[in-house]
């Protein structure tokens, strides 16, 4: 979850004093409001729209939809000086293959734009960006360094420079196992025999990405107003939309978008950034039909128009003009949401259509249903616990001690909980084993998937659907146990016979293996006393576990 | 109920139970020890005919609450074995200096009883800690005396109002260190004979009194002896013992609701494997495979390869990721069947609902309308609003003329009959639905709108691979846990899983 926290001051001074209504509107602009206090307001962005991790991209999306904007906006890119070029080497393109950049000119900086900036680069790189696994963003104070410039890749030991918020200079394998950034992000350059960086002309280098700036030429302070700008990683598209939320997010706050030739040694050349709006076709039925609506062609442009999307066309040919920084729109249907979006979905009537269907429950869970009615007319109460637990209460403490290969564990596991449960006898006896303070009798079922290794299933994993009763009071013994399953039998009609067994969390002697149909479903005991004890548990205990998936 | 003031005290008489009747002239005596003494009945029978005494007006019951410090687990062993200073302070003042290490080990205490006594003698200023070293402090005398917290353990148990400032401050030392003490609160019952119950004492009781029906038996009924006799009026409004039913889970009682919901709007119920692949979990429901819920701090996943379905169904996922399907984009990035494969315990039960969606496209049977109602897990730490094992209750209706507002009317329908009347929808995210929708309901009591879960039309890269060609659907996936929670009043989700058997037994039962 990627919130944007914005000084509220601020951002009344754009949008107008923060009511209860216009609180509503942002939630219904797919904003929420997640935080709010005197100063600050925080707020939701879902992943699909990293435009709007800055002030500048929030206000621009949100005033048009509150009709106070002018549908789509128009970007303008100067044309390139001398030397606003970039060179990508051919030695980089094994390590990091693209990047994507612009220079941005007459900007004022001060303390808080810094940060502005600082933040929307590293939200950028949390979501959008992956944790800079995607890409990674540079910005570079434009009086420090001297175009054109190059991106290259070179051997570690070779790359000197002071990493930012560093002492000294130190060389590019340092800087991963020195710096704090290098540490964390260390493992995106794993495995490279070079590493990325830009390069000025003369020959300082800039940068390592996706790792960190360099100290002399990679920080901005207020005295600078032009920068560069680079987004560099493995997919250009991403790497292009990424420089086309930085840019026009700068020119929201005064600059000028100056383009680069970017010269690729592999791939030839071009100008960048394109900040074009993109024309995606479609026609108003379709947006109609899937809303349940009936918009005219004038609506819709209007509506498109209070999401900052441009229309052009007539009724049987119509194009939606999507920014160059909106990254969401993939295919039409993504436009039905935004005309929602902007009709507003408090506006919409909602509607039951007369579609034939006779509910159907299923099967096991009919028949989970009957099972249950019977055993409460026992007197027995119904628990239930998670699929998750521990080796030592699924297996030690109910006296099995062959589990090897019964475990079945799950990954980095945040709780102690780290196996799937492989019983519900096991479950059953940790509930008695802590609620020995309640009152007796304890008579107690539960009904529930345990799991088992079975190379016939889809996954590896076979899950069978089980019941286990446990009756636990001062006279609890197997006789009053084979009553209850003898009721539970004759009202499912089935027939069952009792086989002698052996178990080890059972008696010797009073347990049994319960055969209906030929088929062993389970067993029927008085439980071990060791793992009465183990569980502490001072009361006799009779339980039973079977299948029923299959009865 | 019998009037205490009614001075009928032959009315009363009437009302006495055979124990109450044996006490009465026991009353005299005045404590309770001596009335079990005295009647032969044991303490519980005593206390109940007092109880009904009390109820008559025969006596006054007076009960009050008693702090008594008792010795807890630890405790019973360190007055048998010296607590963990005294240990430590005798080796010390044994060797004079030692090491830490050393000191650790030949003490014989555990950790942390090592760190407590430590830090009780360091708070004491009878040691000195120096490079590691632990050198006596002050004399070999102070440290051996026998000290406030030892003398105060000896003394136990003891009422907590009767200590002296200086066992209070040996108390307040002890109780904040594991299982030393343990505080009992003692119910004291006393019983003062009123003035009614003077009377009815010295007025003694009629012989003929034990000739009242007391219980009614088979042989009472046969032989008709009940004629010309009276019955022995009862307590009407005496307290009697609890007894407890049968049920089921409360989670079940909520479920099985929510089921008869969807089964009544004519939805048919789906099934399915808590242990799925990525492909249906994540892949079909084309959510990207560098998406941050495919990873192992958001989800469980087992060391297992899954094995993929057959036909076109998988290339034809990996098309739509890719962005190969016809109007569509894609994710753009290649995408690998090994992510496909691996095995993980469901997210949501929307794999579920993708799993139908190939059923219902093989046998081309739509309009339809499913629903699923079930466990889904994370992994998440525990806290009282965070578990990693929730319900989800899912829904999908296929209809070539299904829209969003059918979507919306299908789910205010439900949270209506799930009690739910001031309901609001607004935008949200999924990568599997386009349009999404976030359904919020208001919280009477924190004033504001609470997330319930999230809903939405399949994209095209969902339905395309599936049927071929886009065929819209209704999904949605609300969460069930915050509705259980909120109808039985349960503050922690900790609650729901654990099983206390008193509160089960106590708990209403889901009455919608």
């Amino acid at each position: 979850m990627t919130i944007l926290t914005l000084s509220k001051k601020e951002l009344e001074s754009k949008i107008g004093n923060i009511d209860d209504k216009l609180r509503n509107k942002i939630d219904m602009f797919g904003t929420p409001i997640d935080n709010e206090d005197e100063n600050e307001i925080s707020i939701e962005i879902f992943p699909n729209r990293p435009d709007l991790l800055s002030l500048q991209g929030f206000t621009r999306g949100l005033l048009a939809f509150l009709g106070k904007g002018k549908g789509i906006v128009e970007y303008k890119v100067e044309t390139p000086e001398k030397d606003f070029k970039v060179i990508i080497d051919k030695s980089v393109k094994k390590v990091r293959p693209y990047t994507a950049c612009a220079i941005v000119k007459g900007l004022k900086f001060d303390n808080n734009t810094i940060d502005e900036i600082i933040d929307i680069q590293e939200k950028l790189h949390g979501s959008y960006g992956r944790n800079r696994k995607k890409l990674a963003i540079g910005i570079y104070p434009l009086e420090k360094i001297k175009l054109p410039i190059k991106f290259l890749a070179r051997k570690p030991e070779d790359i000197k420079f002071q990493p930012l918020e560093f002492p000294k200079e130190i060389n590019g394998r340092q800087i991963l196992s020195q710096h704090p950034t290098g540490r964390e992000y260390g493992k995106l350059l794993e495995g490279y025999n070079e590493y990325p960086i830009f390069e000025d002309a003369n020959n300082e280098i800039l940068s390592m990405p996706p790792i960190i700036n360099s100290e002399k030429t990679g920080k901005i302070s207020k005295e600078t107003t032009d920068v560069f700008i680079e987004c560099s990683g493995f997919n250009n598209e991403f790497l292009k939309k990424t420089l086309n939320m930085i840019v026009t997010a700068l020119a929201d706050l005064g600059g000028k978008i100056y383009a680069m030739e970017i010269e690729d040694k592999v791939e030839g050349k071009y100008l960048s950034p394109n900040l074009n709006a993109e024309k995606m076709e479609f026609q108003i039925d379709y947006i109609n039909k899937n809303l349940g609506l009936e918009l005219s062609e004038k609506e819709i442009a209007s509506l498109f128009s209070k999401m900052g999307i441009g229309f052009d066309g007539v009724k049987e040919k119509c194009y939606a003009l999507v920014p160059s920084y909106r990254t969401d729109i993939i295919h039409k249907i993504d436009l039905v949401e935004e005309i929602a979006i902007a009709y507003g979905y408090d506006n919409f009537k909602p509607e039951i259509p007369e579609i034939a269907g006779v509910g159907e429950e299923s099967k096991i869970d009919i028949l989970k249903g009957k099972v249950a009615e019977v055993l409460i007319g026992l007197g027995l109460l119904e628990v239930s616990s998670y699929h998750l637990s521990t080796k030592e209460k699924q297996f030690k403490k109910i006296n099995v001690k062959e589990f090897k290969d019964k475990i079945i564990p799950v990954i980095d596991s945040k709780t102690e909980n780290n196996i799937l449960r492989a019983s519900l006898l096991a479950s059953s006896i940790q509930i008695l084993s802590e609620n020995s303070d309640a009152s007796y009798p304890q008579k107690i079922f539960e009904m529930g998937r345990i799991f088992s290794y079975n190379d016939e299933c889809e996954t590896g994993i076979g899950e069978s659907e089980r019941l286990c009763i446990s009756l636990c009071h001062e006279k609890a013994n197997f006789t009053e146990l084979k009553q209850v399953l003898d009721y539970l039998m004759k009202m499912l009609d089935l027939n069952y016979e009792i086989n002698e067994t052996e178990n080890p969390s059972f008696i010797d002697g009073r347990v049994g293996e319960i055969i209906v149909d030929g088929k062993s479903i389970g067993v029927i005991g008085e439980v071990n006393l060791t793992v009465l004890k183990n569980n502490r548990i001072m009361m006799p205990v009779a339980s039973l576990e079977i299948s029923i998936e299959n009865i | 109920m019998v009037k205490k003031q009614g001075s009928d005290i032959n009315k009363i008489v009437e009302f006495l139970s055979p124990n109450e009747r044996k006490i009465l002239s026991f009353l005299g005596e005045g404590s309770i020890e001596e009335v079990v003494q005295h009647s032969g009945l044991d303490k519980t029978s005593v206390l109940r005919a007092l109880e009904f005494l009390s109820n008559k007006g025969v006596v006054e019951i007076k009960s009050s609450k008693e702090e008594i410090v008792e010795l807890g687990i630890n405790g019973l062993l360190y007055v048998r074995k010296g607590l963990p200073e005294r240990r430590l302070a005798s080796l010390i003042a044994e060797k004079k200096s030692i090491d830490l290490n050393k000191a650790k080990k030949q003490s014989g205490l555990s950790e942390n009883e090592f760190k407590a006594a430590l830090g009780v003698l360091k708070k004491k200023a009878l040691i000195n800690l120096i490079n590691g070293k632990i050198m006596l402090a002050g004399s070999k005398g102070e440290i051996t005396k026998h000290n406030l917290e030892e003398k105060f353990l000896e003394s136990l148990p003891r009422k907590l109002d009767s200590l002296e400032d200086e066992e209070k401050f040996a108390f307040e030392n002890l109780k904040s260190r594991k299982n030393i003490l343990d505080v009992i609160d003692k119910k004291i019952v006393e019983f003062k004979v009123t003035k009614l119950g003077s009377e009815l004492i010295s007025k003694g009781l009629d012989e003929k009194i034990n000739e009242m029906i007391e219980a009614v038996s088979p042989n009472l009924i046969k032989t008709a002896g009940w004629k010309g006799k009276k019955f022995r009026r009862y307590d009407l409004t005496g307290n009697v013992p609890r007894i407890y039913g049968g049920k089921r889970h409360f989670v079940n009682q909520a479920v099985e609701y929510g089921k008869k919901i969807w089964l009544e709007m004519g939805f048919k119920e789906m099934t399915g494997s808590l242990v799925q692949s990525g492909f249906w979990n994540f892949d079909a429901l084309f959510t990207a495979q560098d998406h941050p819920v495919r990873e192992l701090q958001d989800t469980f996943f087992i060391e297992k390869e899954a094995k993929l379905p057959g036909g076109e169904i998988v290339e034809n996922v990996g098309k739509a990721h890719e962005g190969k399907i016809e109007g569509s984009k894609g994710w753009q990035e290649s995408w690998k069947e090994e992510d496909a494969k691996k095995v993980l315990l469901r997210t949501h039960t929307t794999c579920l609902s993708a799993r139908t969606l190939v059923e219902i496209a093989e046998r081309k049977e739509f309009p339809a309308k499913y629903f699923a109602l079930g466990k889904c897990f994370r992994n998440e730490t525990v806290d009282w609003s965070h578990g990693f094992e929730f319900n989800q209750t899912e829904g999908i209706v296929v209809d070539e003329n299904a829209n969003f507002r059918q979507l919306l009317g299908y789910l205010i329908e439900f949270f209506k009959k799930m009690g739910y009347d001031k309901i609001r929808i607004r935008p949200a995210y999924f990568p599997y639905t386009e349009p999404s929708l976030e359904i919020d309901v208001f919280h009477p009591i924190h004033k504001k709108w609470v997330e319930l879960g999230g809903a939405g039309m399949f994209r095209p890269e969902v339905t395309i691979p599936i049927f071929g060609r886009h065929v819209p659907v209704l999904a949605w996936g609300p969460g069930f846990d915050r509705i259980i929670m909120e109808f039985f009043e349960i503050k922690d989700l900790r609650e729901m899983y654990k099983n206390d058997l008193n509160k089960l037994r106590e708990m209403k039962i889901w009455d919608k």
